[in-house]
């Protein structure tokens, strides 16, 4: 794959200090991602998975290393520009949905418009459409305590598209659902990628994992494997 | 920021103090209650302070009023009863001898029972001289003044106020020619007043005006053994282009000497000017109004730290939320923004409210107590000023708290 990476980690390392005792949470990360690639991350619990998303996905920084995105650093970045970053480039998926309750599905996916700073003309319109990509657009109305556990996660990445961002970042995101739903979840992953997202899933599942063309193992905040594979077709 | 995203901000205020209700309401029943009292206060206040200003208006600022006995420097007349009253001599002196007195006259005044027909009022009787009418306008809507002929001999004819026309005879009739007993004394009525209002909580037009001799000889002399040619209080008009305080410097002289008090001595009548009364008054609304500047404060005060506690609350209990509009790409501002919109929002709705309420108190206040209220443009204004700015005072903190958290610690808050 020629070009400039879309992401790039450079000797991460991320230290949490609590009380006496520090944490290594991340080991001299090195890894690059490139547009389009659809990447697993699996490893065990606590080896760092969520402490490396949050720190491509420019929530965190790291301790020591360089993180560039799109070929800047964020070290160098101030909060207003990481909020544009966040914004503009990155959609998150949380494990726990993260949507705001008593909050109807299209005003949770415009949240992300309101902040932007290329917003399109009618909001309204651009959430209806990112929710229909996930196949909600009969549910624009529904709060998230009236969807099941799938739907609350398609609303999420509808939230994480609407800006059309180009890179999602989705930390367990069938954590908390079934295998079916965990299916129709990743097939629409499939589908995004296909179209030329590029895709970092955290997962403990395997056949979650198998989805990707590319899998991270983790151990003990370091990457302990890096190997291509071939998506299982579905 | 463009108009879509403060409408945008207002709308998610709204929604998140809706998820509230309750405790939104109980939060901003400070502002309501405080902005509500300033208004009452306020409107009462400026009520009480154009009822006074009208009634001075009625009485005339250019007019002096001589009253015997001496005055207590805190203000307060003494000794009335005791010192000797002022006579037509006094008058008469004064007429004579102050340069610019345009007209002047006696004032007895005594309680009375009115009797016409089968009716029977008890009200004022004001016995005073011909001129009266020319020291304080008073214009009439039937018959006629009285005479300075009447006065001199005493005659029985009465005027009589808009009050004890209403309560003696039927709307739409005509007193005038009426036979009128007052205090068992038959008198022919002349003339009726026009309505000239409240004075100081007691209604003017409750009255009856009769030449002063009669009333001397025939009402109400009988408490003035003493000098029998007793006027009551005197009133005179400066007329135009005389100088009220140096007008008043020469009366004073002239009794001094007709009324032999030493130099040195006290007087012992006291001359008042309705001007100077409403100067004292005006510094009284000063200070007054100082008073309500600083109830009002005081209450915003109590009301924006309850704004800023529950804002705080709302802050720590939001955190996640706030994490979260930060991961999908929210700004610090963006987050003080929402948070001031909605204290602000908060603060607004309570002062509307409470403006709803003083209004609403304030009416029921004039409606019940007859009072005289005023609610001001200038004082709805900044009720409403004063209650936003409240809310942008006491948020701000609260709102900085929430835009200054750190999006990971935010998101990962339980
Ligand atoms: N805020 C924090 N303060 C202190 N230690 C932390 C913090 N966040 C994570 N850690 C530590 O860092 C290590 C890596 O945590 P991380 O959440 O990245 O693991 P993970 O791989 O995502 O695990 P899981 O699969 O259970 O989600 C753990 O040992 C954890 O205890
Ligand atoms: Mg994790």
């Amino acid at each position: 794959m020629a070009g400039q990476p879309l992401i790039a980690a450079r000797h991460l390392d991320k230290t949490y200090q609590l009380g006496e005792q520090q944490v290594q949470a991340l080991r001299d990360v090195s890894f690059e991602v490139m547009p389009g690639e659809f990447v697993a991350i699996m490893g065990p619990s606590g080896s760092g998975k969520s402490t490396l998303m949050n720190i491509i996905g420019a929530l965190d920084t790291p301790s020591g290393g360089v993180m560039e995105i799109d070929g800047a650093a964020v070290a160098g970045m101030n909060s207003d520009q990481l909020a544009d970053l966040r914004n503009r480039t990155i959609g998150f998926v949380f494990q726990q949905f993260n949507l705001l309750r008593r909050t109807t599905a299209l005003d949770n996916v415009k949240l992300p418009l309101l902040y932007s700073r290329q917003r399109p003309p009618d909001l309204n319109e651009a959430a209806c459409a990112s929710l229909e990509l996930v196949n909600l657009g009969d549910r624009l109305h529904h709060q998230p305590s009236q969807l099941s556990g799938g739907q609350q996660q398609r609303v999420a990445i509808a939230r994480a598209l609407v800006n059309s961002p180009r890179l999602i970042l989705a930390d367990e995101p069938t954590g908390a659902l079934d295998t079916q739903t965990s299916g129709e979840i990743m097939a629409l992953f499939t589908r995004l990628n296909a179209a030329g997202l590029t895709i970092i899933v955290v997962t403990h599942e395997p056949e979650v994992a198998a989805y990707a063309h590319r899998l991270l193992r983790m151990r003990d905040g370091r990457i302990v494997s890096d190997e291509r594979t071939v998506a299982a077709s579905h | 920021m463009n108009l879509q995203t403060v409408a945008e901000f207002i709308r998610l205020a709204l929604t998140a103090l809706r998820l509230n209700k309750l405790r939104s309401v109980l939060t901003a029943l400070g502002i309501i209650i405080g902005v509500a009292s300033v208004i009452v206060m306020e409107a009462i206040g400026s009520g009480a302070a154009i009822a006074m200003q009208q009634q001075i208006a009625s009485l005339g600022t250019n007019v002096l009023n001589v009253m015997a006995g001496s005055m207590r420097i805190g203000g307060r007349q003494l000794g009335v009863g005791g010192a000797v009253p002022l006579s037509e001599k006094d008058l008469r002196v004064i007429r004579e001898r102050v340069p610019g007195i345009a007209a002047i006259s006696g004032q007895l005044n005594g309680s009375v029972t009115a009797v016409y027909g089968a009716a029977n009022w008890s009200t004022q009787v004001s016995g005073v001289h011909a001129e009266y009418f020319d020291v304080r306008p008073w214009p009439l809507v039937a018959g006629r003044y009285f005479t300075a002929a009447e006065v001199a001999s005493g005659a029985r004819v009465a005027i009589i106020g808009a009050s004890v026309r209403r309560e003696l005879f039927a709307a739409g009739t005509d007193p005038t020619g009426e036979l009128l007993r007052i205090g068992n004394v038959p008198f022919e009525i002349i003339g009726a007043l026009g309505v000239r209002g409240q004075s100081g909580g007691n209604d003017a037009d409750d009255v009856i005006i009769v030449p002063l001799t009669t009333a001397r000889s025939r009402l109400v002399g009988r408490g003035f053994a003493t000098v029998p040619d007793a006027v009551g209080n005197i009133a005179a008009r400066v007329a135009d282009g005389y100088d009220l305080a140096e007008t008043q410097g020469a009366v004073s002289a002239v009794l001094r000497k007709q009324r032999r008090v030493n130099p040195g001595e006290e007087d012992n009548f006291t001359i008042r000017n309705f001007a100077s009364l409403l100067q004292t008054r005006n510094e009284q609304q000063k200070t007054l109004s100082y008073l309500l500047a600083t109830t009002a404060a005081m209450s915003l005060l109590v009301g924006g730290i309850g704004i800023m506690n529950i804002m705080l609350v709302s802050v720590t209990e939001r955190t996640r939320e706030i994490g979260l509009r930060m991961a999908v790409g929210a700004r610090g501002i963006d987050v003080l923004a929402q948070f001031l919109t909605e204290a602000i929002l908060l603060c607004l709705a309570g002062g509307l409210v409470g403006l709803a309420l003083g209004v609403g108190i304030t009416v029921a206040i004039a409606y019940v107590a007859g009072w005289t209220v005023s609610i001001g443009i200038g004082t709805v204004a900044l009720a409403i000023l004063a209650s936003a700015a409240v809310g942008i005072l006491f948020g701000f903190v609260p709102a900085r708290r929430a835009a200054r958290l750190n999006p990971i610690d935010a998101l990962r808050y339980e």
